[in-house]
């Protein structure tokens, strides 16, 4: 057992950091659930238009992983999750939230389907004793498998390419959040249809051995396709186009908050989708139901902002004068050609169709300046390319 | 809707809180069954036969708390609750025999004239700001941050009967309140014996010893249920503590109450987010608009009604709702009556205690800690055949002791050491009463383990959990859900596990009644 104190604990390498640090050429790195994650390999832009017109590889590994099973795994996570997951096949992935008693949302994430008793839910933050106290009365095991699945995001145009050069039979009629088998020289390799950048894309999961094999081979498949490794930075603006939201930069985990206010049920995200009052119980529900009545107090929107200047921690005004809300991600995007924003706006206020005012502060060579833009609420996502959804998958 | 509920409530358990919550109800009007699960009613407050024409009470052997509005709103003494003995005066037995007796203010026995004096201030002292706390074993706890007038109110009263102490007082209060009973006694008293008395009055029935930090507060909460129904002190009914069972019964039945005994739950029946129903054991379903469970609350949740209609924080915080008993219960029949050095008859009608000082107490504590009995216990000792020939044959007395500390979970389990643990509690009270052991006919002993399987209490404690600042008041049973309701609509508590606790009080019952009757009259309007 270690005694060093948090701070002394080096950071984890990912199975991937042998490539990944070699490949690091502005040394930038970030903290991400333990371990150190690229931020930019070369150059933002770069990385991001490889996303976008061809094809890029993103480190998941640091995803914290759970896997779920035992007799009782459907009506566990049926009881853990507010959608009901009786409607999600084998060999199916479907996004998710799951709240506290409170109806607040202590994070989001994907659901794997792996069988009729198995599943992997992946998250953001750790909540294995949130995940085993919920399964007391119920015949499952919760297990945190973070460290033995080794994660690789294949997104963009040319993903599906990518993986046809890999000679993966029938990849390209994989369909949107699908599963599918596979193996790089012997070691089993699974491959689900889904992705955090709202493009055509797919993600890679291996046991950690494997991990090194598996990222020689995509590059060499990719090779011809402009397959870029990218950082943590141009995923971030992937996603925001794609209109996803982040635990813990668009709302706070409910367990993390310490102020009460701070917490937001899953209607508050414009989540109500994933919230299903007919499947029976499920951990929340008698206060998602008040506040069904009641109303949410906030609600979460994308903007369409005036103007080119990225609205980061912008507060949203109406008429110039009263606050109603703020700007939590923020970008100028590139492909939508649009000034765009996720923001949380007091629930009275988004339903407005005008005047709402985003107040922006730009730095202009070390002088802070004050602008204010007019904005409007606009449907997520800002961009929905068709080779998101289209089976077979094109080739671009 | 079709309805066919034959009774608007179905009370599980028929102990004292079940049946004084069903005479509260059947005295509205409303339509009521008990259910309980043994053959007979009155849980941990009934008499058990432990030989031949030996009556012992089971659990409780005093009756002190009785909440007076239970006594006069269900007409007890109508139907039957008299008392054999009351004022019983407490007897702090001394090894050698100088022992002291404290009846009321008064303190008899070789006691320092300072310290007669310093009690008196002392419990004068402690009785008003019990007082103060008496009006609100008797309600709803607030809810924080609740909207309603009624929480607002209580709250209101609460800081008010505190600051009506007046601000000396009030200060002294809140210096006192989560102080250790040891050290209180330490700053006013100097006799030894008086100290252990009063100590261990501080923390019968508590997982605490002298020394442990809140020893004040479960005191001041044991004086606030003592305070009212205190005119009559201690006292004993005739027929034993099993007399206040079955005038309860009486009561409730006379009021139009159902009661089934021999009628085991296997679960509550939760339809559409709502207690519709109960299922007993034998497969029959009772369906009923209110189930009232005075089982302790884990046993109501994770047994009857089950995690699945539960949220995981909630579950959680059940889960952790200290249920642990560790105090013991020994009753022994003999053949004649006890002598004790010292003591003649009369003083044998008191409550004689084994706790000669403070340390000892805290020794007897400390084996607690790490699963161990006390190698030396502190004892509570009744002996009701001195007031009420009827309970022993020709002769023969009962002599009734709680025995502190007997954790629940013993190292090795209580069926290797159970035995052993009986003759050290025996051989501790004939230190007190020689000659004691040739006089047993039978004796019983009831371990935490064994007053949880026969009286079906998780983790056998006589209050059904703590009581400790933690679990008290609006904290009871769990933080959020200490109005007798419970996150299943429909459902309500009316046990020993919800405010104010257990102690045969029957408070629990009573303002569980009153909230159901006051929620169905908001129901009934709109």
């Amino acid at each position: 057992m270690t005694t060093k104190p948090l701070y002394q604990e080096p950071l984890l390498e990912t199975p991937f950091h042998a490539r990944t640090a070699s490949l690091n050429q502005t040394n930038e790195w970030g903290r991400w659930a333990g371990y150190t994650t690229v931020n930019c390999y070369t150059d933002l832009a770069t990385e991001y238009f490889a996303l976008r017109h061809a094809a890029t590889l993103f480190d998941v590994s640091p995803m914290i992983k759970y896997r779920i099973a035992g007799a009782d795994a459907e009506r566990y996570m049926n009881r853990l999750l507010t959608r009901d997951i009786r409607k999600l096949k084998p060999d199916r992935v479907a996004y998710a939230v799951w709240c506290n008693d409170d109806g607040k949302v202590l994070d989001d994430g994907t659901v794997f389907r792996l069988g009729e008793s198995e599943f992997l839910l992946y998250a953001q933050e750790r909540h294995l004793a949130w995940l085993q106290d919920s399964a007391i009365g119920y015949d499952v095991t919760v297990e945190d498998v973070s460290e033995s699945i080794a994660g690789l995001a294949l997104q963009g145009p040319l993903s599906a390419t990518v993986l046809k050069a890999m000679a993966f039979d029938g990849i390209a009629d994989l369909k949107p959040f699908g599963i599918a088998r596979y193996d790089v020289s012997g070691t089993p390799l699974t491959v689900s249809r889904t992705g955090f950048t709202g493009d055509l894309g797919y993600e890679l999961w291996i046991d950690p051995d494997g991990a090194l094999e598996l990222w020689d081979r995509l590059m060499a498949a990719g090779s011809l396709h402009r397959l870029t490794p990218i950082g943590s930075q141009a995923l971030n603006l992937a996603r925001i186009e794609a209109g996803f939201i982040q635990t813990n930069s668009d709302f706070v985990a409910a367990d993390h908050a310490v102020r009460p206010t701070r917490p937001r049920s899953p209607f508050e995200l414009g989540l109500d989708w994933l919230v299903d009052f007919d499947k029976g119980h499920f951990v929340g529900r008698r206060a998602l139901l008040r506040e069904r009545e009641t109303g949410p107090r906030y609600r979460l929107v994308g903007l369409d902002i005036e103007g080119r200047k990225p609205a980061h921690d912008a507060l949203i005004y109406h008429g110039k004068a009263r606050q109603v809300g703020m700007v939590t991600s923020a970008m100028w995007s590139p492909t939508a050609k649009r000034n765009i924003a996720l923001a949380t706006l007091d629930a009275a206020w988004a339903e407005r169709e005008d005047g709402l005012w985003a107040e922006i502060y730009v730095n202009k060579e070390i002088k802070w300046e004050k602008t204010a833009a007019r904005c409007r609420i606009v449907a997520r996502p800002f961009f929905d390319p068709p080779r998101r959804r289209a089976t077979p998958a094109p080739d671009c | 809707m079709t309805d066919d509920r034959k009774y608007g409530a179905i009370i599980i358990g028929g102990g004292h809180n079940g049946l004084v919550c069903a005479g509260f109800l059947a005295r509205a009007g409303q339509s009521v069954l008990v259910v309980e699960a043994a053959d007979r009613l009155g849980g941990a407050a009934r008499n058990a036969e432990i030989a031949p024409g030996y009556t012992a009470p089971s659990c409780a052997h005093i009756l002190h708390l009785l909440h007076p509005r239970v006594r006069a709103k269900l007409k007890l003494r109508r139907h039957g609750l008299k008392l054999a003995a009351r004022r019983m005066p407490t007897v702090a037995l001394d090894p050698d025999g100088n022992h002291l007796t404290l009846g009321g203010k008064r303190i008899t026995g070789s006691v320092p004239d300072e310290d007669a004096r310093s009690w008196r201030r002392l419990r004068k002292r402690l009785l008003r700001m019990a007082g103060a706390l008496h009006p609100f074993l008797g309600r709803t706890p607030p809810r924080l941050g609740g909207e309603s007038w009624q929480d607002r109110l209580t709250l209101a009263r609460l800081g008010l009967s505190l600051r009506m102490l007046g601000k000396t007082e009030m200060r002294d209060f809140l210096r006192i309140v989560n102080m250790n009973a040891a050290d209180l006694l330490d700053d006013e008293l100097s006799d030894d014996r008086l100290k252990g008395a009063l100590a261990f009055d501080a923390v019968l029935g508590t997982n605490f010893g002298p020394r442990s930090p809140g020893s004040v507060l479960t005191w001041l909460y044991r004086l606030a249920g003592e305070a009212k129904g205190g005119r009559r002190g201690l006292a004993i009914p005739e027929g034993g503590m099993g007399a206040v069972t079955e005038a309860l019964a009486a009561s409730a039945l006379a009021f139009g109450a159902d009661i089934r005994t021999g009628t085991p739950v296997r679960r509550i029946v939760v339809e559409g987010d709502r207690a519709t129903a109960v299922e007993l054991e034998s497969g029959t379903v009772l369906r009923t608009r209110a189930v009232i469970s005075s089982a302790d609350p884990k046993t109501t949740f994770l047994d009857l009604v089950g995690p699945e209609h539960l949220d995981t924080g909630f579950l959680r915080r059940v889960r952790n709702f200290r249920t642990n008993g560790l105090a013991a219960k020994l009753n022994l029949a003999l053949d004649e009556l006890p002598e004790f050095t010292g003591l003649d008859r009369a003083a044998l009608g008191g409550r004689l205690v084994i706790a000669p000082d403070i340390g000892y107490v805290e020794r007897a504590f400390d084996h607690s800690k790490y699963g161990e009995y006390s190698a030396e216990p502190a004892i509570e000792i009744t002996i009701p055949t001195v007031h009420d020939a009827s309970l022993a044959p020709g002769g023969g007395h009962v002599l009734s002791a709680v025995v502190q500390y007997a954790p629940r979970d013993l190292k090795g389990g209580w069926d290797a050491h159970r035995d052993a643990f009986a003759d050290h509690a025996v051989a501790a009270i004939a230190r007190y009463a020689p000659g004691l052991a040739e006089r047993i006919v039978e004796r019983q002993v009831l371990t935490p383990a064994d007053i949880e399987r026969e009286f079906r209490i998780t983790g056998g404690h006589w209050h059904h959990g703590d009581l400790a600042i933690d679990q008290m008041l609006m904290l009871r049973p769990v933080p959020g859900w200490a109005q007798y309701e419970a996150p299943v609509a429909g459902l309500y508590l009316c046990g020993a596990g919800a405010h104010p606790g257990g102690g045969v009080m029957g408070a629990a019952g009573m303002n569980a009644a009153q909230r159901i009757l006051a929620t169905r009259k908001g129901e009934d309007a709109a």
